[in-house]
């Protein structure tokens, strides 16, 4: 009791950490929700799995052993809790194709995934931040409208229908690059970086389209503001008015840019890898859906979940610490 | 202004194409629906049928050629455009009907139903699309036109009912729903008299890029294969079974992929247009997260 | 006699293609002058006050004239040589301060900003210590790490004002610098004002639309309507004896709480820009019109060395009508229409519940006038939703003829609710955007008194006629009014319950002062004609004085003084009382030593 009313007493005085304490434990609660989501979408919903997993052919005695190995036997919280015990403990269960660990299927997959991203977000993050602002900027001018009506149509465009162009166009017709991504198994993709650059250039496309329009409405929003009128009529330079007062403000909103962008591609990687055949953790959730691999699908499904959570929970507080209203009032 | 709009309703509802881009786009998007509901009675052949060599060239037979198992890719072009659309906007209805009921509910009563709203919501916006659509697809039942479309409307439900909710909550508080409420009227009176007009434009300013997201999570779907099987004709689905082919024959993938590309850009060009004349910004962005 | 420091002449800004917004204007302005800047919405004192810093939002232009700020012409200057002048020559002090500042700059930072910007050489640290302390705001390294969001709307207002001060200027305009603060606030926001005057030789224009703050501290007035000047001479006698007609329904329409009176509102709408009429665009409301006023606008001209009016009749301009409202208020003996007991009445928050009315007792008798006076924040809007059924209360008692109210409107019986009706404060979301003006009107006849469809529409024209609006705009929807229309249809809709009394929620707080003055005089007359008890909600002592018989002075939830209209203004017993009645600004027209802030006594 008396160390926890200190630790109360410090988290007083401290209102940043205490926020911080306070938003991890919500996303504890949300990730367990979220589990139970995942748990009981895939094991819980009508439908006979084993049937539905090995065929109508199957026979009574095969999908008894199935049911045993998904452990359906069981009373349903016994196999949740079976279930995300293992999962604390970094114990996935076992993949229904290969039987083996559904963390090495993981491990085998998720750096090359994670070599996907980053080259990505590399790539993606100055450009569109530049275009972003250049377009709030010069609100309604020609950069303005040439920037906005493009990402207009390539935020609307499918990750696989712009892959597929890419692949016809640059792959096939010119011949420039390979029109797959295949990597051998046990190679790292950036031994042939050659077949990173459409995967890549797909997921910028929407990407790019997607961040220049929320930072140029950030941009617009902070130069329309009383504030930079403000500076204006002080006799503040332009530059100035720009960079210390309008994108000053535009930072916090930034971020949680960055962090909905990180989200978008978790969704867009697991349909571009497919699109490039590229080993990689998306291509493999895939992959395991059609074969109805129930805990790979939960242990993929899972983790993707944990980081989208945890990029959440980061952001808001680095945007609580950007923004000074916020900062002082937590 | 917004009165003015009311009252002149007719003329200010189309006055989003006032804009070149809006009416080009209105006029492309009518095309490739007209394609995709027309297309099945210009079709030169069955869409099943199997003429030909797999993966053949254009020809005067086949102007687009002939696909993966030898069928007519010009006919499986005109019959494949419908499943995205027909189910893109049974998702998007089926979504602001239920995710419209929740949030009236939950921003009329305030009481239970709102913290209980607000934390599902949480959990599913901790789910990508994708993902989501694939654990569905997972399940025993996941993998059909219902399943589909139900979590779709799904993955629109939340914020849905938000929008819903937060206009309801600030229409409530208005001085004609308070002195409404103050008259005694019945409840359901000032929702038809007072509420219900005033939140439908806010409600249905984003049913267009909403529409539009439905409409390429269907296509995402059928493209990964897990939505309808191969005999059916399905531009999304055209693009992956064709996919092996693509340095033979390109126009299999080719054309259902432009068909596509068509189809939603321009369906968000219209959305654009309609979002500015309602005086907001279009919502694409924070609908696809 | 001093050089002007600030000269305007000819100025006209206009949209890119097009109608002007303002134009014709012409101001002279010596250092330690205030020229006070005063019109109504829409009439274009925004627009002058930032084209004197060679301002002009998008879409617009200054087309003509010349403005010379120490003899520096503004108007033709390059953005380069604006910026070099914002700040150092002339400055701006803004109407929000809550979001003009930099929410992420310090305080310390804002004003040291300028300092950086104009290249002003200084031990720059304690530069800005002594430009806070000349505003009243402390210097310490402690708060000038503040942000904005930490001071309170005055100090936020004080250190706008320090930051425009900076560099040193000639001339400081401030627009509406004290709109949305309390009235205490701004009595020591003005006296800051009045002090720089003082102190300095940095000349001020001060625009505003409320005539008794610019009256004040002004020692010039121009009185702008429709983009024009059309009065502008010494404070004193434009407020004694104006020249213009718009001038004196302008000065008619001020409700004074020191000498209590019948207000005279003016008659009609202003025109907004592009729908001015060809001749002196005050015309269609003016009462002393000619057929000449409607053939070209009138030229300024001059009345005397120190004044000048734009209009062809201003001899005929009769002095200003002093209707002296005399003893105010007595007790009646009838028995009270609507008692209140005990009240209590809380808001819930997360957790806390806030106390808005905590013990709060009073009685309207039929046919009276009872106004409740508080600042924000003071409870008086819960008081009145308690009333009318759509706030619960904790505790206490409403009853109306002797018998108890309950607490919900739905569960009060029809007869009590179409008894008891409310006006809200804010015109623009008091009518249901979607329905026009009679199906808003004719709805309560329908349901509160079980009237047909066509006996309701009949009746809609009738009470249409009574709040004086033409019977054309039962056809209207509420987007094509103004304000001030808006707020007679919401009494013609409350009317239409036929109700034995009003509660009017600050009706005339969002309406500029004439507007304000016809609709308080509508309420006087329908008290008049039809008997109605009116519980009146306002800020603003002048309005009490010039509509009720007694008054209810409510600070947190508690009533700190309570009596007859009278004997509340000239003899307060609280303190609370007496300081409001201090810091409320009044034009004071009746007194010979001209116009006075009372708020130094």
């Amino acid at each position: 009791m008396g160390t926890l009313a200190t630790t109360r007493a410090r988290w007083r005085r401290h209102p940043l950490a205490a926020y911080a304490v306070r938003r991890v434990a919500v996303g504890a609660v949300l990730l367990m929700f979220v589990s139970m989501l995942v748990f009981g979408a895939t094991q819980v919903l009508p439908g006979d799995a084993a049937s539905a997993i090995l065929g109508r052919s199957a026979t009574a005695e095969q999908k008894e052993i199935y049911r045993k190995e998904l452990g359906l036997d069981r009373p349903l919280p016994t196999q949740y809790w079976s279930w995300i015990s293992g999962v604390v403990q970094g114990d996935l269960g076992k993949t229904l194709a290969s039987r083996d660990p559904v963390t090495s299927f993981i491990s085998v997959r998720v750096g090359k995934t994670l070599v996907l991203a980053l080259a990505t977000l590399l790539v993606l993050l100055p450009v569109a931040l530049a275009l972003g602002v250049w377009a709030g900027i010069r609100r309604d001018r020609a950069a303005d409208h040439v920037i906005s009506g493009i990402s207009l149509g390539f935020i609307a465009l499918p990750e696989f229908v712009t892959g597929t162009l890419l692949i016809a166009s640059i792959a096939v017709s010119l011949k420039l690059l390979p029109p797959t991504s295949i990597i051998e198994s046990g190679q790292s993709p950036l031994t042939s970086p050659r077949i990173l650059v459409l995967p890549v250039l797909t997921l910028c496309i929407t990407a790019a389209a997607y961040i220049i329009r929320m930072i140029r409405a950030g941009v617009v929003e902070s130069m329309s503001s009383d504030y930079v009128q403000m500076a204006r009529l002080n006799g503040v330079p332009e530059w100035r008015v720009v960079v210390r007062h309008a994108l000053r403000n535009s930072l916090a909103p930034t971020v949680q840019v960055l962090a909905l962008t990180v989200q978008y591609l978790i969704g867009g990687i697991v349909i571009v890898e497919t699109v490039f055949a590229y080993p990689g953790l998306g291509q493999g959730l895939v992959q395991a859906v059609i074969a109805r691999d129930i805990p790979t699908v939960q242990g993929v499904a899972m983790l993707l979940a944990a980081i989208y959570v945890v990029i959440n929970i980061l952001a808001d507080f680095v945007v609580v610490l950007l923004i000074p209203k916020l900062r002082t009032s937590q | 202004m917004i009165a003015v709009a009311q009252a002149r309703g007719g003329a200010r509802r189309l006055q989003f194409l006032r804009a070149w881009s809006a009416r080009i786009g209105l006029a492309v998007f009518l095309f490739v629906v007209g394609v995709a509901f027309l297309g099945p009675y210009f079709a030169p052949h069955s869409p099943s049928a199997e003429p030909g060599i797999p993966f053949s060239t254009p020809s005067k037979a086949y102007p687009l050629g002939i696909d993966y198992v030898g069928e007519d890719v010009l006919s499986r072009v005109l019959f494949g455009g419908r499943t995205v659309i027909i189910f893109g906007a049974l998702a998007t209805l089926l979504a602001y009907a239920v995710g419209g009921a929740i949030g009236l509910l939950a921003g009329y009563s305030r009481t239970l139903i709102d913290p209980v709203l607000m934390r599902a919501m949480d959990v599913l916006l901790a789910f990508p699309p994708i993902l989501f659509l694939l654990v569905v697809a997972t399940t025993p039942r996941g993998q059909g036109h219902v399943a589909l479309v139900s979590a779709i409307a799904v993955i629109h439900m939340p914020s849905i009912a938000r929008i819903v909710r937060t206009a309801a909550l600030e229409t409530s508080v208005r001085g004609y729903v308070e002195a409404a409420v103050a008259r005694g009227d019945r409840t359901h009176v000032i929702l038809r008299r007072e509420i219900l007009p005033n939140i439908w434009g806010p409600v249905m300013a984003d049913a267009g890029p909403r529409f539009t997201v439905s409409i390429l999570l269907v296509a995402a779907i059928n493209f990964l294969g897990l939505g309808p099987s191969p005999p059916t004709a399905d531009w999304a689905l055209m693009i992956s079974e064709n996919r092996i082919g693509i340095t033979i024959n390109p126009w299999a993938v080719v054309a259902p992929a432009l068909l596509i590309a068509v189809l939603t850009v321009s369906l968000n060009v219209v959305a654009d247009a309609i979002a500015h004349s309602l005086g907001k910004s279009l919502d694409v962005e924070t609908l696809r997260r | 006699m001093t050089e002007s420091v600030l000269r305007v002449e000819g100025l006209r800004v206009g949209l890119e293609r097009g109608a002007a917004i303002v134009e014709d204007v012409t101001l002279e302005l010596r250092p330690g002058e205030v020229l006070g800047l005063v019109g109504e919405s829409g009439s274009g004192k925004t627009t002058v006050a930032r084209a004197l810093l060679g301002y002009t939002p998008p879409g617009v232009v200054i087309d003509a004239g010349s403005v010379q700020v120490a003899g520096q012409e503004i108007v033709g200057c390059d953005e380069r040589e604006l910026r070099r002048l914002r700040g150092r020559l002339i400055s701006y002090v803004p109407q929000d301060p809550a979001t003009a500042l930099n929410p992420s700059i310090r305080v310390g930072d804002q004003v040291r900003e300028m300092l950086d910007v104009h290249g002003v050489e200084a031990d720059r640290g304690r530069l800005v210590a002594e430009i806070l302390g000349r505003v009243q705001l402390p210097g310490d390294a402690a708060f000038r790490r503040r942000f904005p969001h930490q001071l309170s709307g005055g100090q936020q207002q004080r250190l706008a004002i320090a930051v425009a001060l900076a560099c040193g200027p000639r001339v400081v305009v401030l627009d509406e610098p004290t709109t949305g603060l309390d009235v205490v606030t701004q009595a020591r926001i003005l006296e800051e004002i009045g002090r720089l005057r003082q102190e300095g030789d940095v000349a001020l224009v001060y625009v505003s639309h409320d005539l008794a703050v610019v009256a004040s501290i002004a020692t010039r007035i121009a009185v702008m309507y429709a983009g024009r000047i059309v009065e502008e001479g010494p404070a004193e006698s434009v407020i004694r004896t104006p020249r213009h007609p718009y001038a004196l329904g302008l000065i008619s329409s001020v409700p004074d709480h020191v000498a209590p009176r019948r207000l005279v509102g003016i008659p009609g709408v202003a025109v907004g820009v592009g729908g001015r009429p060809s001749g002196c665009s005050f015309a269609p409301r003016c009462a002393q019109r000619v057929s000449e006023c409607e053939e070209a606008v009138p030229p300024l001209q001059r009345v005397d060395a120190h004044r000048s009016v734009r209009c062809i009749r201003w001899q005929e301009t009769p002095a200003p009508k002093v209707d002296l409202r005399g003893v105010i208020g007595d007790t009646l003996d009838a028995a009270p229409l609507l008692e209140v007991d005990a009240l209590r009445a809380e808001h819930r928050g997360r957790g806390a519940s806030v106390v808005a009315a905590a013990d709060v007792s009073f009685t309207v008798a039929p046919g009276e006038c009872v106004a409740l006076v508080g600042e924000s924040g003071s409870g008086k809007t819960t008081i009145a939703r308690c009333l009318v059924g759509l706030h619960a209360p904790a505790g206490g008692r409403i009853l109306l003829d002797g018998k108890p109210l309950a607490a919900r409107a739905r569960s009060r019986s029809r007869e009590e609710r179409r008894s008891v009706q409310i006006v809200f404060q804010n015109p623009y979301d008091s009518l249901n955007p979607v329905r026009s003006v009679e199906d808003a009107v004719a709805w309560p006849i329908r349901s509160l008194r079980d009237l047909g469809r066509r006996e309701a529409a009949a009746e809609v024209a009738t009470l249409l006629e009574r709040v004086r609006l033409p019977e054309r705009m039962a056809r209207r929807f509420p987007g094509e009014l103004s304000g001030g229309e808006r707020q007679r249809v919401a009494i013609a809709r409350a009317l239409a319950a036929r109700p034995r009394m009003l509660v009017c929620d600050e009706v005339t707080s969002a309406l500029d002062v004439s507007v304000q003055a016809a609709v308080l005089d509508l309420l006087a007359e329908l008290r008049r004609d039809l008997g109605l008890a009116v519980f009146f909600i306002t800020h603003d002592l002048g309005v009490v004085a010039s509509i009720a018989d007694r008054v209810l002075v409510l600070e947190e939830g508690d009533v700190r003084e309570e009596g007859t209209v009278t004997a509340v203004l000239s003899a307060p017993r609280s303190d609370y009382t007496r300081r409001l009645i201090a810091a409320a600004p009044s034009l004071a027209i009746e007194a010979t030593g001209g116009p006075s802030h009372t708020s130094r006594a």
